[in-house]
């Protein structure tokens, strides 16, 4: 059955406080602390940070915090501009990128937490093995016969092109997969939102001649099924992307080659 | 699928969500839903006017307004209808939140009996009024 509260082992429970001293404009970040080696239960800690010394972004926020407060903050970040998707996490109740997020648009305290649903091995990184390998299960790369022209690449029209524009933007950073009800209780076998784009990404490509063989791999009522167009997906895309609009598509193309 | 807790698994990652592949169908239950949801909008409009209009009314009257072709023809598809996407919708619910195979299994097939059970009925209480007043 489905769980619908979290074991024992993992209630939230009150953390270190840490106050900010001389600070002309104090805002506190609460944020996810738990790790697999003193085997506690996770805690909220909090962290007074002044914002006159702080650059805009909830990242900023964090890199400050390691820099100056507690190095063992453990987080994922690369580019701090939104195109690596490592610094993916669930902030003021939203799923995004910390490096995408002003700290101005949070009101109140900013909690911070990892993305849901998903095994965590420290603090704010998730283990997302799971959404990897599902992401490879679609096979995402251009599988084709014919050969490449001999003098050049693979042509493609503007129209054929613009079909992809809405996807090859995901940086797979799994904002969306992990807001979705439907992947919480089912994400081992519903492939989720951030996959099933990715899927279309190669459907919509018309460079791709496997076509029918991606829609007959998805074609299956947990895999694709499970989508019960709930929108936190699209909601959520950091990079405002609509992954709902993508699996209406690729459930559409396997209704429409049936009849 | 189900995995217990128990278990140690060191099948790949990959192997798991694979899993034993795609089951190549699931569309037209899909379709189905939507189909009749967007039937179920004019015909339970339909019944709740006619229940509206045939307020106060005898069981002599009711029993002549569904002995007429049409309307017993509209009743019985309503009723074929609301149990079909009741099973239809039922079954994403059970899908949704047992994970257990075999339970999923089973639990499925009960409500699929009970669901035809009740609509059997239903049809059979139209065919009595119809026929027989």
């Amino acid at each position: 059955m489905a769980e619908f509260s979290l074991p024992k082992n993992s209630k939230i429970q009150k953390g270190a406080i840490h106050r900010a001293t001389n600070a002309k404009r104090a805002r506190t970040f609460s944020i996810y602390r738990w790790n697999s080696d003193d085997g506690k239960n996770p805690q909220m800690d909090n962290f007074e940070i002044d914002l006159e010394a702080c650059g805009p972004m909830v990242l900023d926020a964090l890199v400050k915090i390691k820099n100056e407060i507690d190095p063992s903050l453990t987080f994922r970040r690369s580019c701090r501009e939104g195109i690596c998707g490592s610094c993916a996490m669930n902030i003021d109740g939203t799923n995004t990128l910390a490096c995408l997020k002003p700290i101005e648009d949070v009101k109140g305290d900013i909690r911070i937490n990892p993305l849901p649903h998903m095994p965590v091995i420290k603090d704010l990184v998730p283990d997302l093995s799971q959404a990897y390998a599902q992401y490879r299960s679609v096979e995402p790369w251009l599988q084709s016969d014919t050969p490449p022209p001999p003098d050049g690449e693979r042509r493609q029209s503007k129209e054929e092109r613009a079909k992809m524009d809405g996807m090859w933007e995901c940086i797979l950073c799994f904002c969306c997969t992990t807001s979705c009800p439907s992947y919480w209780w089912n994400g081992d076998r519903y492939l989720g939102p951030a996959t099933l784009l990715a899927a279309y990404r190669w459907i919509a490509d018309s460079r791709d001649e496997r076509t029918g063989e991606r829609l007959d791999a998805l074609q299956d009522p947990f895999k694709l099924y499970r989508c019960h167009t709930i929108m936190n997906c699209t909601q959520t895309c950091p990079k405002g992307l609509n992954p709902a609009k993508a699996i209406g598509e690729i459930k559409t193309m396997i209704l429409e080659r049936q009849s | 699928m189900s995995k217990s807790p128990k278990q140690t698994i060191m099948r790949s990652t990959l192997s798991q969500v694979r899993g034993s592949g795609s089951a190549k169908s699931g569309t037209a239950h899909w379709w189905a839903e939507r189909a009749t949801s967007v039937a179920l909008v004019p015909l339970t409009l339909w019944f709740i006017l006619a229940i509206y209009r045939m307020a106060g009314l005898g069981a002599a009257d009711i029993a002549h307004w569904v002995s007429h072709p049409v309307n017993a023809t509209l009743l019985l598809a309503l009723i074929l209808v609301t149990f079909h996407h009741m099973a239809l919708g039922l079954q994403v619910v059970i899908e949704d939140y047992i994970h257990n195979d075999r339970t999923r299994l089973g639990v499925v097939l009960l409500m699929k009996g009970v669901t035809a059970l009740l609509a059997i009925a239903a049809i059979i209480a139209v065919l009595k009024l119809a026929v027989i007043g």
